[in-house]
């Protein structure tokens, strides 16, 4: 087995163990989003078990990679593969939403260590990362990246486009901005409620290097990441093609899971199916 | 309280206190690397030119577009930087208040939100152009400071002051020359109101230009009419200073508020609220009487709505029944 190989089925264990944190999370919490953070999943293990430059013992080092989640409410998968990376205990997870928890119900900023902006409102994050990114930039740290996740229908909001147009005149090439195209938000599927697409073509009229990734393969994420950081006169953006609910049966593809709280038996069942990599393993329980 | 000389001399200087914000910036820019400036295509006259024109790397024009430019500022401070971002009030906090609320508060980023062109002296631009809601809608937000400086002088030591506070300041500024008649040894400190003329009758607590027609209003009140009133300077919206002005209100028991904002929300409501449960007294309200505004010149405006030192003058003696 070669070297890459290894290193993706670490990677897909890994997230597949952040997704089950991301259940017992919710179902603990017995509230919050799904489906985002599930399909997200594999894009949080790429960036922090690979990619990104951090250091969960000195979580404020001055050099570090930055990530602004600009669609805070997908934050459990932050945490989970935040605690996951040893920022914070394990243990703490299950204290998600609850009074007096460092885990809020969006993230604040540096609750736990790692979060580097507070998030909520769609459509804040990608000028909180402009604003980060022309701060290394007058500093100098030339091999620091700042990353910028988002969702796809939050770009229904007018200030991101308002950034958009600044981050490509100032031709931020130290940003990356990972768009999660998973097509759905609370009332339906993106295209039915107010068609983004098409996308690319949006993307590029405002000066954004434009790649397109299946966000769910660990070699395209951690390719396209590297190739960002190769463009020097464009912002780039990645727009990661995800699967809602990515990992559940009966989950995925589902608009009506963005938020949704669990009915008796189904986060066994979903945890039964994440414990096998949807049947590709052997689940300790069988 | 080391006011000017001539204080109620017609000659007296008059320079827009927004002056003041850019002679600050300018010192604060060289005293502090980290001090960066954002425009929202208001570069001159929101007196960001100097700043500019000096360092030009740590100038960033946003153009219109004032929710980005206050995200990007709450990034900039978020990696250490000091940013002072400037528009009109209507626009900031009025355009981009959600995100004043959760990229900048939310995150107690050290960011500095000029908001210029505050109050009905806007005059000829009309109604849309006139902010008379930003002190009700900045001072409800946990973590932020509101100023309102009274002249130029008193700007630039707000803008001073808000560079080295280590969190998100707002500061109110005006468009019209307005009267110089503080000097660089009156004091002034984030929090602090000072007692600029003292009295026993009654108190005239105000803000902004308007507290050289408190002012004013005052001599002429002693001169005409023997009656002796406090003036009080409240260029800290929040944090309010309530010592001094609970002091003062025990003294006189009644209390008369100036402010070129709604009567709604603004230094008015800031003051009654801290009055009625520490020491209710009589309280009139001066300000935008819960109405929009309109195309006139500063003056004439004043005096229709209700905001002159004439106006005070009759609002002292209405409440003291003389």
């Amino acid at each position: 087995m070669s070297e890459q190989s290894n290193l993706t089925l670490n990677l897909e264990k890994t997230a597949d163990e952040i997704r089950q944190s991301v259940i017992k999370m919710l179902v603990e919490a017995k509230s919050g989003h799904v489906a985002g953070p599930l399909d997200m999943a594999d894009v949080f293990t790429a960036l922090y078990f690979h990619i990104l430059n951090i250091d969960p013992e000195n979580p404020l080092k001055a050099d570090r990679d930055r990530v602004m989640l600009s669609n805070g409410h997908i934050c459990p998968v932050w945490y989970a593969t935040l605690a996951h990376r040893g920022f914070l205990p394990l243990s703490e997870l299950s204290t998600l939403r609850k009074l007096g928890t460092r885990l809020q119900g969006h993230p604040h900023i540096y609750e736990p260590p790692g979060i580097d902006a507070s998030a909520g409102p769609l459509g804040q994050g990608l000028s909180q990362a402009i604003g980060m990114a022309l701060a290394y930039r007058m500093d100098g740290l030339n091999h620091a990246r700042i990353y910028c996740l988002g969702s796809d229908a939050e770009i229904q909001e007018g200030q991101i486009w308002e950034a958009a147009m600044f981050a490509g005149n100032k031709r931020l090439n130290n940003l990356t901005w990972i768009i999660d195209r998973n097509n759905i938000q609370i009332d339906g599927f993106t295209e039915n409620i107010m068609p983004i697409e098409p996308l690319r073509d949006k993307l590029e009229a405002f000066n954004w290097y434009v790649l397109e990734i299946d966000g769910h393969n660990f070699d395209e994420i951690i390719a396209s990441c590297n190739h960002a950081k190769a463009i020097y006169e464009r912002p780039t953006v990645i727009i990661a093609h995800t699967i809602a609910g990515k990992g559940v049966d009966f989950m995925e593809y589902k608009f009506e899971w963005h938020s949704k709280t669990f009915k008796p038996g189904e986060a066994e069942k979903a945890l039964d199916e994440l414990r096998t990599l949807q049947g590709k393993i052997a689940s300790e329980h069988q | 309280m080391n006011l000017v000389e001539s204080l109620f001399s017609p000659d007296i200087k008059q320079l827009p206190n927004r002056d003041g914000f850019g002679e600050g910036l300018l010192i604060a820019g060289e005293e502090d690397p980290n001090v960066v400036a954002l425009s929202g295509d208001l570069t001159e006259s929101t007196r960001l030119d100097g700043f500019a024109k000096k360092f030009p790397d740590r100038f960033f024009e946003v153009g219109v577009a004032e929710q980005n430019m206050m995200g990007i500022s709450a990034g900039l401070a978020i990696c250490g930087k000091v940013p002072f971002l400037t528009s009109y009030a209507v626009f900031m906090p009025g355009r981009n208040w959600d995100q004043l609320r959760v990229s900048v508060c939310y995150s107690k980023a050290n960011v500095k939100i000029i908001g210029a062109h505050a109050g009905i002296s806007v005059g000829p631009d009309g109604a849309t152009h006139q902010g008379l809601e930003d002190m009700a809608i900045t001072r409800v937000l946990p973590n932020l400071v509101v100023l309102a400086p009274c002249d130029s002088v008193e700007a630039r030591k707000a803008t001073l002051a808000a560079a080295k506070h280590k969190g998100p300041v707002y500061i109110r500024l005006a468009r019209e020359k307005t009267p110089v008649f503080t000097t660089d040894e009156t004091p002034f400190e984030i929090g602090k109101a000072q007692v600029l003329r003292e009295g026993n009758a009654l108190t005239i607590i105000a803000c902004g230009p308007l507290v050289y027609e408190a002012l004013k209003a005052a001599n002429e009140l002693h001169i005409d009419k023997n009656i002796s009133c406090e003036v009080v300077n409240c260029p800290s919206i929040k944090p309010l200073d309530s010592h001094t002005i609970i002091t003062s209100a025990k003294k006189t028991n009644a209390v008369i508020t100036v402010e070129e904002h709604q009567i709604t929300g603004g230094l008015g409501s800031a003051i009654s609220e801290l009055l009625s449960e520490e020491h209710p007294v009589k309280i009139k309200r001066i300000g935008m009487p819960d109405t929009f505004g309109e195309s006139g010149q500063p003056n004439e405006l004043l005096e229709k709505y209700g905001m002159s030192s004439n106006h005070i003058k009759i609002a002292v003696r209405n409440l003291l029944g003389k």
